[in-house]
């Protein structure tokens, strides 16, 4: 936001006095932080004036929302807090979706926000928003700094509320005047939060009880969230999975955690997911949940989730536990935590065997489908590309619809921190900047943010960071010049009223990328798409691919609204 | 079902709008809500009185209250022996006629008088709010001008009964 500052105007401060933002700058160089995406505006500008000398990259979003969704990004694939800082009243309000997206995502975030100085707070001051109130609900824990001195106490707090326990966004509101307030430099701050304890270690008797009743099951199954990745608990998990020989379901976000190749894998459950794995989930005897939350894109009508299944759960939010499935063995703990009491615990392996030939029957007679034989290019024939040119080994971003779907079920993911998506909110817009945030965090890798055309261009003008930054991002647009998913539910759900679904008129991509100066190219042919995409995806620049796929394919399998996860369409050609 | 919660929280701003947002989030019902400092310093009590359809409902409230930052405890005390009260003041009508009338309804439920001018008294009462319903109910034909609630304020009594209190954390 260009606009000046609020009233009362806080004069420049001379350079070398030490201020609250001073404070806050230190704080941040010793929590590690190596980037922040930060937009400046007049309530910041105190801030700024100590950025403009720090040694952490700050990188300059066009839009905070962009700004926010590159930083979950960012925080997605390092593991660490993304870094946020946004002005006060518009700047602080254009990050509300970001962190409705990181609070149901869990992802770890700490924001800042300016603030009118404390003398007009509740006058409605220029660029004056009630940020503590508008952000209470899709918070972990946010603070409006009162004095200066607290600065450092309050960002280290947050940096540890934010990434402990059940990971989500934490923001801290920063009065302009606080932060050109004279203070004195800091000795460590030590953080005080009585009522923050996060259970870790896992209570023996309840894996015990899971130990045993694993051991008894005919038809046991587990199904693994991002609370595995969170936890960072890979291994464990498939330690845990190999010792005990249980076939692991993943969610959508938790994709990644085991390896895709694993013969125990079954794929993911839910409203597109495998047929396996959703009959699996409605079949077995013994579900062991870990870190995931029964979200209802994966249960389908609750009336009809897991009706046979003695239910565990494992998870570090007791709040979960039983929320929407009734559980029968709660496990509040830390998923590498309780994976490893169970590995240690050395359990009979359960009898399964017919189990397991019928899980693989149905991988054989059910598998994801598509036309092969058509000439247009079928999303899913372009996933299947971009996995094999990239080995599997990129870092896929995606946006929220069809493509994110296709994405999820023809990438297959072998390593953690290879996939960022916006599950729990499905933000449209989220993929571009992200697919940023994700690339900062892992700078050697291979990432391929891809979009759909509708999510594109809600996001469209971090594609100048991208070129500032050099960042050799490859953006695939699997473009039918519709908002997919929309369309496929009116075909199905509204008898083929297209309600606004289709765009009956887009700018080329094309040129648009050759506007920031990022090579785009136009790819409309099957045969192109296999010639041309190896070579575009494995260069070291940045590339816009305009992929016109069919406008016309749907996702399936597929779970109508209010069915089961029995009740699948479209798991045959 | 009727729950009471009781909360300890940390005295810290924006504390009571975490509470009171997470019940318009969650979709919860709150009969009322009564806050006030402790016998700690820097923390706070709340006493909410809310309605649920279930026991499995009041769980949910209770965990998704004690994940707040703030909140260091939460006792659904509604199966435990309590001791519960809430105070009303009530402004009624009444003339010298009435008046006799009115302090014979008001001694068996040992409310008191704390104001009176020509036509009207203000009458406080304090108890349970069955109670407080009662007297509400009788004088209400004199003509209730205004009335202000607390809500319930309530904590455990020092000796339960033998029956252990429901459990409700899974910790």
């Amino acid at each position: 936001m260009l606009q000046g500052a609020a009233l009362p105007e806080v004069k420049a401060e001379n350079t070398r006095s030490i201020t609250g933002s001073d404070l806050l700058l230190d704080a941040l160089e010793r929590e590690g932080v190596e980037v922040i995406f930060g937009y400046p505006g007049g309530a910041v500008l105190p801030i700024y004036d100590k950025i403009y000398s720090s040694k952490i990259l700050h990188v300059l979003p066009r839009h905070e929302q962009g700004g926010i969704h590159a930083a979950e990004g960012y925080a997605r694939i390092s593991g660490k807090p993304g870094v946020v800082i946004a002005t006060s009243g518009p700047g602080a309000t254009n990050i509300v979706t970001g962190l409705a997206d990181a609070m149901m995502d869990s992802l770890p975030l700490v924001v800042f926000t300016g603030q009118v100085a404390t003398g007009v707070i509740g006058t409605d001051a220029f660029q004056e928003a009630d940020v503590l109130g508008i952000t209470t609900p899709i918070t972990k824990y946010n603070y409006q700094v009162r004095k200066a001195e607290d600065i450092p106490k309050i960002v280290k707090e947050a940096f540890y509320i934010a990434s402990s326990g059940r990971p989500g966004p934490v923001l801290i509101d920063i009065p302009k005047d606080i932060a050109a307030a004279p203070a004195e430099m800091q000795e460590e701050a030590e953080i005080h939060l009585p009522g923050y304890q996060p259970t870790k270690h896992p209570n023996y008797l309840q894996i015990r009880k899971l130990i045993e009743a694993v051991s008894k099951a005919k038809k046991p199954v587990i199904l693994a969230g991002a609370g595995v990745l969170h936890a960072k608990a890979m291994h464990a998990l498939k330690a845990y999975a190999e010792q005990q020989k249980l076939p692991v379901i993943h969610t959508l976000l938790g994709l990644g955690g085991f390896p895709a190749e694993h013969p125990l894998f079954i794929g993911m459950a839910g409203m597109h997911g495998c047929y396996t794995a959703n009959m699996a989930l409605s079949q077995c005897d013994l579900l062991i949940n870990i870190g995931a939350r029964f979200d209802d894109r994966l249960t389908g009508n609750l009336k009809h989730f897991a009706p046979h299944a003695s239910v565990a759960h494992i998870d570090i939010d007791p709040a979960e536990i039983g929320k929407n499935v009734e559980t029968l063995i709660p496990i509040v703990a830390d998923a590498k935590e309780a994976l490893q009491e169970l590995v240690n615990g050395e359990g009979k392996p359960p009898v399964h065997d017919e189990w397991m030939k019928q899980l693989e029957e149905w991988q054989e007679e059910f598998p994801y489908h598509y036309d092969q034989t058509s000439l247009e290019v079928k999303p899913q024939k372009a996933m299947e590309l971009i996995h094999s040119f990239t080995n599997g080994e990129a870092i896929v971003v995606t946006d929220v619809g069809q493509h994110q779907m296709w994405a999820a079920q023809y990438y297959r993911f072998n390593e953690a921190n290879r996939w960022v998506t916006s599950g729990g909110l499905g933000t449209m817009g989220f993929g571009l900047p992200a697919s940023i945030g994700a690339q900062l965090a892992d700078p050697k890798r291979n990432v391929i943010a891809v979009l759909g055309d509708g999510g594109f261009q809600m996001c469209t003008q971090e594609l100048a960071v991208i070129r500032e930054m050099n960042l050799p991002i490859k953006i695939v647009v699997l473009n039918n010049q519709a908002l997919g998913m929309v369309r496929q539910w009116q075909e199905i759900f509204y008898d083929s009223r297209f309600s606004h679904s289709k765009f009956s008129s887009q700018p080329s991509f094309v040129k648009l990328a050759e506007a920031y100066d990022i090579k785009g190219v136009l790819i409309d042919t099957k045969e192109q798409a296999e010639n041309e995409l190896k070579h575009l995806l494995t260069c070291n620049e940045p590339v816009l691919i305009d992929l016109r796929i069919d406008p016309n394919e749907n996702v399936f399998p597929m779970i109508a609204p209010g069915k089961g996860l029995h009740e699948m369409e479209g798991v045959k050609p | 079902m009727r729950r009471i919660i009781c909360l300890t929280v940390m005295n810290r701003p924006g504390v009571l709008n975490r509470v009171t947002n997470l019940f318009s989030k969650r979709n919860y019902n709150i009969e009322s809500i009564s806050v006030g400092h402790s016998e700690l310093e820097g923390m706070s009590r709340i006493t909410c009185v809310i309605h649920v359809e279930d026991e499995k409902a009041s769980e949910q409230i209770t965990k998704q209250l004690n994940k707040q930052i703030d909140v260091i405890k939460v006792t659904d005390i509604t199966d435990q022996s309590i001791v519960a009260r809430e105070l009303a003041l009530i402004k009624v009508q009444s003339t010298p006629q009435t008046r006799n009338e009115l302090y014979s309804l008001i001694e068996p439920f040992r409310a008191s008088v704390i104001d009176v001018s020509k036509e009207s008294m203000v009458i406080q009462i304090t108890g349970e709010s069955e109670k407080i319903e009662a007297f509400i109910e009788l004088i209400s034909p004199y003509g209730i001008k205004e009335l202000a609630r607390t809500g319930t304020t309530a904590f455990p009594r020092g000796t339960q009964r033998s029956a252990p209190p429901k459990q409700v954390s899974i910790l």
